[in-house]
């Protein structure tokens, strides 16, 4: 490589003029970038936007056989089924609840393992416990629960023998509706801890140390430091998580929900992505345009919520951080 | 800080109680991932009357053995391996080929391009319009049904088009530009060569989620010899399905089925957890990284 450049050869930024003989010669001058770019949007267009296209079937009594476009319009009755169906508070009940039970358990511990890791000087035994506990993240959903399964069961499991010791009688946890809600969010929150601290333990990372330093000189104590200090200078990020987190309320873990269900749990587990799944896929009846118009009422509250939330985050971030 | 200087006794306090809290976690998530090993090599009976509690009792390879000859596992295995490293060089080639394009400060049209993208991770159609998607292009039941509906997550490329615009120094471009370099080419010897940690990372990211994933072969594939692992290990973990034929028994071992069930589960478990394991001490700081980049902007 030349350590100047060539007096001659032209520069490339300041031949802009008007924004469209801009574009023209943005194309000519890039169109190794547009071409790479081509493969990527061909596949939003067909598989991201496809699908939104398609949607329109919420709004139609659709017949694989006719196609879309031929399929009746009948506008919002699929919608008003939803509505009107007997199940449907219980259903917003299971996926808000789970949502909130969740949201609201986990919040502390991610927090506490971040702070309590920061003061451990025993480099070793610090990197062991994050070794191990950000481990259960990668664990397949399927082999979590598998695990929840025997871990609960109730002749052999070893929570029940456990309890046993203590004379207590066996509980039947995945067999009981009232149990399911804890089994889902504790389960979640054990395998998830490790991996979500990992963002608090870099907040805690860019806190000025000068502060620390000025703490040590006044004689605060660790604890003090703790309080004053590092709490303060995690909470502004812990707020914006919980609120970016409430616009993923009714997007809570289907894939583990529908492996955790079973016909004795279902009046609580019952949430909407999996009420989607059974009602499209499963049944046996032609209902994919009722299916549908449920999971799009889902995704429009889910678009409004994190507009919504994102723009609380926004303004507060524009307070308390900068 | 000063490790010389002697800690007042409230520090001394606190060291302790901060040790114990962070025992606490440790030990609750290490404990049921060394109840399964221990249980998977424990023997039948010991394992089904819930004498084992932390360490093995007795010595029995019985649950290992029932795995191997699980030959459905294989199956899985194998699928698994090659929806994993088929499906993520293909994600990782589209990844970035909408991240570079999209790291160019001078690309007229990079908003709104990356709006198109962005505005997917906000809405989508849905599950069922995404289902009959695939059903009408004829993907239905083929091994592309894993890999093209999910050629990218926007979240990665979001993350890797982070990394090229912080880490490629903008003089390179200059500089390769004057040597009459063009894009295809810078990209190829000059961008992708300095971004081995990203690489690392987006691979990563996207082979776990392959390794993992079982909810599209669930509703795309209806061929058990397309079945990735997690099918198979859903009927046995899940369903509670065993093939018994599979399984060469005698009568006294059908006796034990009960009991071996239980040593195939636990087999089952530590042994799909295998490539994970094998890999996760090498990688978690990469993971660790790539979370970092994407948590930067995200």
């Amino acid at each position: 490589m030349p350590s100047e450049p060539l007096p001659l050869s032209p520069v490339p930024h300041t031949t802009r003029r008007t924004p469209l003989s801009g574009f023209g010669k943005s194309l000519r001058k890039h169109w190794q970038l547009y071409a790479m770019l081509a493969i990527p949007l061909l596949y939003v267009f067909i598989f991201k936007y496809g699908p939104m296209y398609g949607a329109q079937i919420a709004f139609r009594e659709y017949v694989p056989a006719k196609g879309i476009w031929d399929s009746r319009w009948v506008g919002l009755d699929n919608i008003h089924r939803f509505f009107t169906n007997y199940d449907f508070w219980r259903i917003m009940r299971n996926t808000l609840g789970l949502s909130l039970y969740y949201l609201v358990a986990q919040f502390p511990f991610p927090i506490l393992l971040a702070l309590s890791l920061n003061y451990v000087k025993w480099n070793r035994f610090r990197k062991t416990v994050q070794l191990v506990t950000y481990a259960p993240h990668f664990i397949s959903v399927v082999v979590i629960v598998g695990m929840i399964l025997q871990f609960l069961d109730p002749r052999t499991g070893i929570v029940n023998i456990v309890l046993g010791i203590f004379g207590a009688d066996p509980v039947d946890f995945m067999g009981n509706p009232a149990h399911f809600k804890s089994v889902y969010v504790w389960s979640q929150i054990w395998q998830n801890v490790g991996f979500q601290c990992i963002i608090f333990l870099a907040a805690l990372s860019s806190i000025d140390p000068s502060l620390h330093e000025a703490a040590v000189v006044d004689g605060a104590s660790k604890l003090q430091r703790m309080r004053h200090i590092d709490l303060p200078g995690l909470m502004p990020l812990a707020v914006i998580l919980l609120i970016l987190h409430t616009g993923q309320m009714m997007d809570i873990g289907f894939q583990k929900v529908l492996l955790m269900q079973n016909p004795v749990n279902l009046i609580t587990s019952e949430t909407i992505d999996t009420y989607v799944y059974k009602i499209g896929l499963l049944s046996q009846a032609l209902n994919y345009s009722y299916a549908t118009a449920i999971g799009l009422f889902k995704n429009i509250i889910n678009l409004i919520l994190i507009l919504f939330v994102n723009s609380i985050a926004k303004k507060l971030r524009q307070e308390s951080l900068w | 800080m000063n490790a010389k200087v002697r800690e007042p006794m409230g520090d001394r306090w606190f060291n302790a109680i901060n040790l114990l809290v962070l025992g606490l976690f440790f030990l609750t998530v290490l404990y049921p991932l060394i109840f399964i090993i221990s249980s998977s090599i424990s023997d039948a009976d010991a394992v089904v009357s819930g004498r084992v509690w932390l360490w093995p009792v007795g010595f029995s390879l019985e649950g290992y053995k029932a795995v191997f000859e699980y030959h459905k596992v294989w199956v899985g295995f194998a699928n698994s391996l090659f929806y994993a490293s088929v499906g993520t060089l293909f994600n990782v080639a589209v990844t970035i080929l909408a991240a570079y394009p999209l790291s160019r400060k001078g690309l007229s049209g990079r908003n709104l391009i990356m709006f198109l993208f962005v505005f997917t991770m906000l809405f989508n159609g849905g599950l069922i319009p995404t289902y009959l998607l695939v059903k009408d292009i004829g993907l239905l039941n083929t091994r592309w049904a894993l890999i093209i509906p999910e050629a990218m997550s926007v979240f990665n490329m979001i993350v890797m088009r982070t990394y090229f615009q912080t880490s490629i120094p903008h003089e390179l471009l200059e500089a390769s530009q004057i040597d009459g370099c063009n894009d295809f080419r810078f990209l190829w010897k000059i961008v992708l060569p300095l971004s081995a940690p990203i690489l690392a990372v987006i691979t990563l990211f996207y082979a776990v989620e392959h390794w993992n994933e079982y909810f599209n072969a669930l509703i795309y594939l209806n061929d058990e010899r397309k079945y990735p692992l997690q099918l198979f290990l859903r009927q046995v973990l899940i369903q509670n399905s065993v093939d018994t034929t599979m399984l060469d028994l005698d009568i006294k071992q059908a006796k034990e089925m009960e009991g071996l069930k239980y040593l195939l589960k636990y087999g089952l478990i530590v042994v799909s957890s295998i490539p994970l394991i094998v890999a996760y001490p090498f990688v978690q700081k990469h993971f660790v990284k790539g979370l970092m980049i994407g948590s930067l902007k995200g």
